[in-house]
């Protein structure tokens, strides 16, 4: 059990905090996954743990214990690191061993390890190579390899997968996630990509400028986004989030928002559609600035009250409109999510 | 990552303490110019009456100006010399195919193992011959050409974008014109990196100005206080010490406004 | 007369197309001759002109007289003072070498870490970068001199007794080489310390997390990929060593005894003083033999430690 209380950095004592006031517990064998764009403080939060910063306010905890002011190597975790940090002069299985030979395990204990390691990560083959005669992914094995035969049953990993291509990264999610699942080890992931946290996280935690946005499983975020931030930040195309008004005149979207008229409605673009359904679905009316077919799909681009943003839509099929003017597209009801002004989500229960 | 306060303290001690030794020197020699000199002379270093008449004395009483105009001159003009050179023998190893490139390029790299020693004596007669020993010229003509300069430069222009090079081919730009508007300001670290170093080197040359300058209005300035030491130092280190500052400073000068230049200039370029 | 056309065609173009080749091997030339003039007059020449030399029994003025082919040599390895002072030489080289990598390292390393104050220490330790050779001397000098010098007056308030650097030959190499270190750890050091830096920092945060000791972490990650530059470091050093002059010269002019007798202050004495051209082109090729040897091990070493990634 991995504890974070109210967790806060600072570089500096006048500099802002870039962690704001993290809180959470991670679960034995959960595979938790931090994820937020560039900057949002995520890295941080894991170095932290492993030891690499230093943790400005708050506690953290591993098993109950207050892990605040231990060096990493008294934290009993191993890490993965963005750019693998093979060490250049040393063959695969030195690589792997490196951190036993240090901590005096034993030789025949030494050996066991690295052969399950090697057979696990599939490069029995390539005991001996350097790290520079290997390809991305079997660097990143070897990476593996090394920490999981530290015995640590906790591991960090830092963007892992960032540096291998679109193809190979896809596969990689799949063997890191079943090693883990095998394993039964807790693994802590950063990761930028949305696709990366849906995939691969039992639980996700969401973050923005040092700030927790939202913490569950990747269904949870999907269906129940807390705020427009998160709504956003899953699914591809992005939700498009609008401002409800009353004004049917001239192009204008009516969207009776079961609140008031301040708030904000988000539409997932793949919920329209160019037929109504419901006697009671949503009509748009959308300045279709223009429209791309993609074979299953037809993606709609255009404007939405006259205001500047430009919205997305997804609609099944070839879509028989033309662009240059102004369409008419439905959602159903239950599509619809409620923000107040500042993004927080209204609850929708019982409307 | 973190670093322990008890790291800090080891580390500030640590290097505090070594500046102090490494730098005794610098600070002896600074202290002793601005005592007077029978404080010096009767040992008597920890004194509060500072004075300048050393430095005074060395301007007034010595040739040292005269030497450090010599120095400046003999280095600049081995350093505008070396650049030009090194520049045209690089830009045709890079942009002119000819035949025996390879030959001559290594013919070029393999002096840079040859010591100077090897050379000294028929250098010596070579200028004895052409009867310009003790001058200028003497100090400066032989170190024109830079196997180290061109080679460096040579690793420089290798860099400049082939789209470049082509765009200038299609357009039909002349040699002189695309290596002044277009390599040079590519390779301006590099060049200002050769200059300094060729500056420096020159300035600090001591075997070569001591068989080829025998008369104050030549010596250079290293060759100088090597003079002065000899006729003065006994009685009177306050004036050696002066005169010593005095020459360090030009040279401490170039160093600090180029230290950038070296670090990432010189130190690449050699051990890639 | 078609074909006839396009020959001659062919032949025009045949006959540019060798122009624009002249025309390039011109510019060629023409930006190459003045290096290679001047390294012909200044390097090529002197260099074979020496070798001659040291085939040769020379008069005063430094012509030579007789051709005795490798007699030089061999005169030269029956030489006592020659060999002390080759002798001399490689324990100074050895030395200088051994305490400028070492120390330069361990400053280094002592800067390694970015704390407040890191630059400034930084450009103390550089600082000897700008210091000359008879700078250098001129300030030891004073620090070795007897009685009224700074290491004696140390050495009484410890309660030692004085030591003679100067004029004792226990201690004369032991000046020379300590004034010599002195000037080399400037430039050693920026290049240890740029080496440092470019190791990147996730393999220390790694070696952190499993545990591995200081010791280890220097051994096995520092030492190996700063390798390259310890060994340049190394052949700069070793090669500069090897050509000592002006720090001998100015402190202890070859002596006492003999004891600080390098080989260039050896050459020097040889050509310029007792004006035996022969024997000290002989002596200057030994010199040359040495520094090539020391190149080409540096360059066969650095082939085989692979430059990592």
């Amino acid at each position: 059990m991995i504890e974070l209380q109210h967790i806060k950095k600072r570089y500096t004592e006048q500099d802002e905090a870039v962690i704001k006031d993290v809180t959470v517990s991670i679960t034995p064998g959960e595979f938790f996954v931090m994820v937020g764009p560039s900057g949002s403080g995520k890295s941080t939060i894991l170095r932290m743990i492993a030891g690499l910063e230093s943790i400005t306010g708050g506690e953290l905890l591993i098993d109950g214990e207050r892990m605040n002011d231990l060096p990493p190597k008294s934290r009993h975790l191993s890490m993965v690191f963005q750019n693998y940090a093979l060490y250049p002069n040393m063959t695969v299985s030195e690589n792997i061993v490196f951190g036993l030979k240090s901590r005096k395990v034993d030789r025949a204990t030494q050996f066991q390890r690295l052969s399950d390691a090697l057979t696990m990560v599939d490069l029995t083959d390539f005991s001996s190579r350097y790290p520079r005669e290997l390809s991305g992914g079997q660097r990143q094995r070897v990476a593996l390899a090394r920490s999981i035969v530290s015995g640590a049953d906790i591991i960090l990993m830092d963007e892992p997968l960032s540096n291998l291509d679109a193809q190979l990264r896809e596969s990689m999610r799949y063997e890191i996630k079943a090693l883990q699942r095998k394993l039964g080890i807790t693994v802590i992931y950063v990761t930028h990509d949305q696709t990366e946290a849906m995939t691969m996280g039992d639980r996700v935690m969401i973050l923005n400028d040092g700030i927790v946005q939202q913490i569950g499983t990747p269904i949870q975020l999907y269906q129940v986004p807390e705020n427009t931030f998160v709504a956003k930040f899953f699914g591809t195309p992005k939700m498009n989030v609008i401002p409800g008004v009353t004004d049917w005149q001239n192009h204008g979207v009516a969207i009776n928002t079961p609140f008031d008229p301040d708030a904000l409605v988000g539409i997932r673009p793949q919920a329209a559609h160019v037929n109504q359904e419901n006697k009671d679905d949503l009509a748009i009316s959308l300045w279709l600035a223009s429209m791309t077919y993609i074979g299953s799909d037809t993606l709609l681009f255009g404007t939405i009250n006259n205001r500047d943003e430009t919205v997305q839509f997804k609609i099944k099929g070839m879509a028989n409109l033309s662009p240059q003017q102004y369409v008419t597209i439905y959602v159903s009801r239950e599509d619809l999510y409620y923000f107040d002004l500042a993004g927080q989500a209204l609850a929708t229960v019982g409307v | 990552m973190i670093i322990t306060s008890n790291e800090k303290i080891w580390r500030y001690v640590l290097m505090i303490g070594l500046s102090l030794v490494l730098l005794i020197p610098l600070i002896v020699g600074v202290w002793v110019s601005l005592l007077p000199n029978n404080a010096i002379l009767t040992g008597h270093y920890f004194t509060s009456q500072f004075t300048i008449d050393n430095y005074i004395q060395a301007i007034t009483a010595t040739p040292i100006l005269r030497y450090l105009l010599n120095s400046l001159l003999v280095s600049a003009i081995v350093m505008v010399g070396q650049v030009v050179f090194s520049v045209l023998a690089a830009y045709a190893f890079v942009f002119i195919p000819f035949k025996g490139k390879q030959i001559i390029f290594y013919a070029f790299i393999g002096t840079m193992m040859l010591p100077f020693e090897s050379q000294l004596i028929p250098n010596f007669q070579t200028l004895r011959w052409l009867g310009i020993l003790n001058n200028y010229a003497a100090l400066a003509i032989p170190f024109f050409a830079s196997a180290f300069g061109t080679f460096l430069l040579r690793q420089t222009f290798m860099q400049v974008p082939l789209a470049l090079r082509e765009s200038a081919a299609i357009e039909g730009v002349g040699h002189f014109r695309f290596l002044y508007h277009a390599v040079i300001p590519y390779a301006k670290t590099s060049l200002f990196t050769l200059a300094a170093y060729s500056f420096l080197t020159t300035w600090n040359m001591y075997l070569w100005p001591l068989i080829t300058s025998y008369s104050d209005n030549v010596r250079t300035a290293q060759i100088g206080l090597r003079q002065l030491q000899a006729t003065e130092a006994v009685n009177s280190w306050g004036l050696i010490m002066a005169s010593a500052i005095l020459i360090m400073v030009p040279s401490l000068v170039v160093l600090l406004l180029s230290q950038r230049a070296f670090k990432s200039g010189l130190l690449d370029g050699a051990v890639k | 007369m078609d074909h006839a056309f396009s020959s001659a065609n062919h032949a025009v173009v045949k006959h540019t197309q060798l122009q624009q080749k002249l025309k390039t091997h011109l510019a060629a030339m023409g930006f190459i001759a003045p290096s290679a003039i001047f390294l012909g007059v200044f390097v090529f020449y002197p260099l074979v002109k020496t070798v001659y030399y040291s085939m040769f029994l020379t008069n005063a003025l430094g012509q030579p007289v007789k051709f005795i082919g490798l007699s030089n040599y061999g005169t030269l390895l029956q030489d006592k003072f020659f060999m002390k002072s080759l002798l001399t030489t490689f324990i100074f080289v050895f030395m200088v070498t051994l305490l400028t990598t070492v120390s330069a390292l361990a400053l280094a390393m002592v800067t390694s870490k970015h704390l407040k104050g890191t630059t400034l220490f930084r450009t103390f330790f550089a600082s000897t970068m700008g210091v000359s050779v008879s700078v250098a001397s001129v300030l030891w000098l004073f620090i070795f001199q007897p009685t009224t010098g700074v290491s004696d007056m140390v050495l009484n308030l410890l309660h030692l007794p004085p030591i003679h650097w100067l004029t004792d030959n226990t201690w004369s190499l032991f000046a020379v080489i300590l004034t010599v270190v002195w000037m080399n750890l400037g430039f050693s050091f920026l290049a240890l310390t740029g080496a440092l830096e470019n190791v990147a920092t996730p393999l220390y945060e790694v070696a952190d997390i499993e545990g591995v000791t200081t010791w280890h972490k220097f051994y096995h990650i520092t030492l190996p990929q700063i390798s390259p530059t310890l060994f340049f470091v190394g052949t700069v050093t070793m090669i500069n060593a090897f050509q000592t002059f002006g720090q001998v010269d100015l402190l202890t002019k070859g002596g006492p005894n003999n004891s600080t007798n390098l080989i260039v202050y050896q050459i020097y004495k040889d050509a310029f003083v007792n004006l035996n051209v022969g024997k000290a082109s002989t002596e200057s090729i030994v010199l040359a033999l040495l520094i090539a040897l020391v190149t080409i091990a540096q360059f066969k070493l650095t082939e085989k430690r692979v430059m990592y990634q």
